[in-house]
């Protein structure tokens, strides 16, 4: 459980993050926690609730409030993920999303750099104020810096510099996740944050193909302190490629779990007439773990699974 | 059988036929990407560690391990005797598996005996053992060296640091799991 202090910290937070998408004219929104269709991700199991599912990310909402005529909107909101408990994961974590129309995933880069700078300053008060407090806090690391621009380096780059294995050979061989995890992620983001940038297309999701390629989305992940922060990207469009991914997601599903799973069809008719956008989540639990100078994510929310 | 979703630290598996531990566990799973659950291990007859990373759909047979509760009888040499209260059966264990229990153990103590197919591999005294002080400097009422604490040894031949007031004689507790002193024991 988290100390009065901490919990301030913690609204602190929330206030600075507020404050920041108000500012920048974000309309904050919510949508439905408990949701009867959910993306199909394979790798992402829900927890059921009764005929429905809580929602893994409030993704589609959000984007059919683009097409109904936001152009930048953001939410705070709980998500849920079956079986994921961990240093870094919980069951129930708060997710931040953001989504802007007629942007693309370099615009979401620069929102990042933006964002938690203000944070860090907003709470530079919060952490001083207390002497001892939180000392082991990110705000206070003088190795880390949040100078501008932060390192952007590609999926293939890392690969390149830090793999055993090229990324086409990781990926043939089904060591993807391994290797990043293993060599990959603990060199990212110790100085300053970092963006791992350009995913290999078979990891798009909901990205669309970087321009003139096949082989990449234009997809992101932010990471701190070898923690991943974010994934963003610019949003995928063509409702006839996402469909042909969730059909091959569902099929894994069913094959993995036996789950049937369904497609979304109301997010599916009105994708075909969002415009270019681009959306991002952001975990702000484990945001608040570094800040609040943790190492473990359940020491950085109100009530861990433990304390319940 | 476990699933990858039961590993956790201190769960006990069978690999190639061996029992392992789990020292150190990570739940890791990169974005988007699948569940991977890296555990460091310790072969629990051998010793050897290792590190493998698993995945959702890997399974895991449970060691095939017993735990006995049993009485400690006398030592030969390196041979530590020990006897099962219920069946009369008894059994020896080497001073080098036994490692630094040796060091707290007293006849006719009540131990748990670990077996990995019918063999045993491990003992665990009771987390508090009573120990009569065999060796102690008398306490210098008024001494103010600024030291709190001072050397004694137990009936085993344990060396361990307590406070000034312990005396030759006395009973002491001590915490298995760390060697240490806990209280002086009214008899």
């Amino acid at each position: 459980m988290l100390s009065l202090k901490e919990l301030q910290l913690r609204a602190a937070l929330f206030q600075a993050i507020r404050k920041f998408f108000c500012q920048n004219q974000f309309l904050e929104v919510d949508t439905p926690i408990r949701q009867p269709v959910i993306i199909p991700e394979s790798n992402i199991q829900p927890v059921a609730s009764g005929e429905a599912f809580l929602q893994t990310s409030p993704e589609l909402c959000m984007k059919r409030l683009l097409v109904a005529g936001c152009r930048r909107i953001f939410q705070i909101c709980q998500c849920f993920r079956k079986e994921e408990m961990g240093r870094h994961h919980l069951e129930e974590f708060t997710m931040l999303e953001w989504y802007r129309s007629g942007a693309d995933y370099h615009n979401l880069m620069r929102d990042c750099e933006e964002l938690l700078s203000y944070i860090f300053q907003q709470l530079a008060q919060n952490i001083a104020g207390d002497v001892g407090f939180q000392s082991n806090s990110l705000i206070l690391n003088d190795s880390f810096s949040l100078e501008k621009p932060w390192r952007r380096i590609t999926v293939a780059e890392a690969f390149s510099a830090w793999s055993p294995r090229s990324l086409g050979d990781a990926l043939s061989a089904d060591l993807f996740d391994e290797i990043l995890v293993e060599h990959i992620e603990p060199k990212l983001g110790f100085a300053g944050p970092v963006f791992l940038i350009d995913y290999p297309i078979s990891m798009a999701s909901l990205a669309r193909p970087k321009e003139g390629s096949t082989d990449y989305a234009e997809r992101f992940e932010l990471y701190i302190n070898g923690i991943e922060i974010a994934n963003g990207f610019s949003e995928l469009t063509n409702t006839l490629e996402q469909r042909l991914r969730f059909e091959t997601e569902i099929a894994v599903i069913s094959e993995k779990s036996g789950d049937n799973r369904e497609m979304p069809e109301k997010f599916l008719s009105d994708l075909g007439r969002m415009h270019d956008a681009a959306g991002i989540a952001l975990g702000i639990d484990r945001l608040f773990m570094l800040i609040s100078g943790k190492t473990c994510i359940y020491d950085a929310v109100s009530f861990s699974p433990d304390d319940m | 059988m476990y699933s990858a979703s039961d590993l956790r630290k201190g769960l006990k598996i069978q690999i190639d036929g061996a029992p392992y531990v789990i020292t150190e566990f990570e739940f890791s799973k990169p974005g988007k990407g699948q569940a991977l659950y890296r555990c460091k291990m310790r072969n629990m007859i051998s010793g050897n560690q290792f590190t493998n990373t698993y995945r959702s759909n890997d399974k895991f047979e449970k060691a095939a391990l017993e735990e006995r509760k049993m009485q400690y009888l006398y030592n030969q040499g390196d041979e530590y005797h020990f006897m099962d209260n219920e069946t009369y059966e008894q059994l020896f264990i080497t001073a080098e598996q036994l490692g630094d229990n040796t060091k707290l153990m007293v006849d006719n103590m009540e131990v748990q005996v670990l077996l990995f197919d019918d063999k045993p591999i491990d003992v665990s005294l009771p987390i508090f053992v009573n120990l009569v002080v065999t060796q102690a400097d008398p306490w210098a009422k008024g001494d103010t060296s600024g030291t709190d604490t001072k050397p004694v040894t137990v009936e085993t031949g344990y060396e361990l640091q307590v406070p000034p007031f312990v005396e030759e004689g006395d009973k002491i507790q001590i915490d298995t799991r760390t060697g240490q002193y806990v209280t002086r024991v009214k008899e």
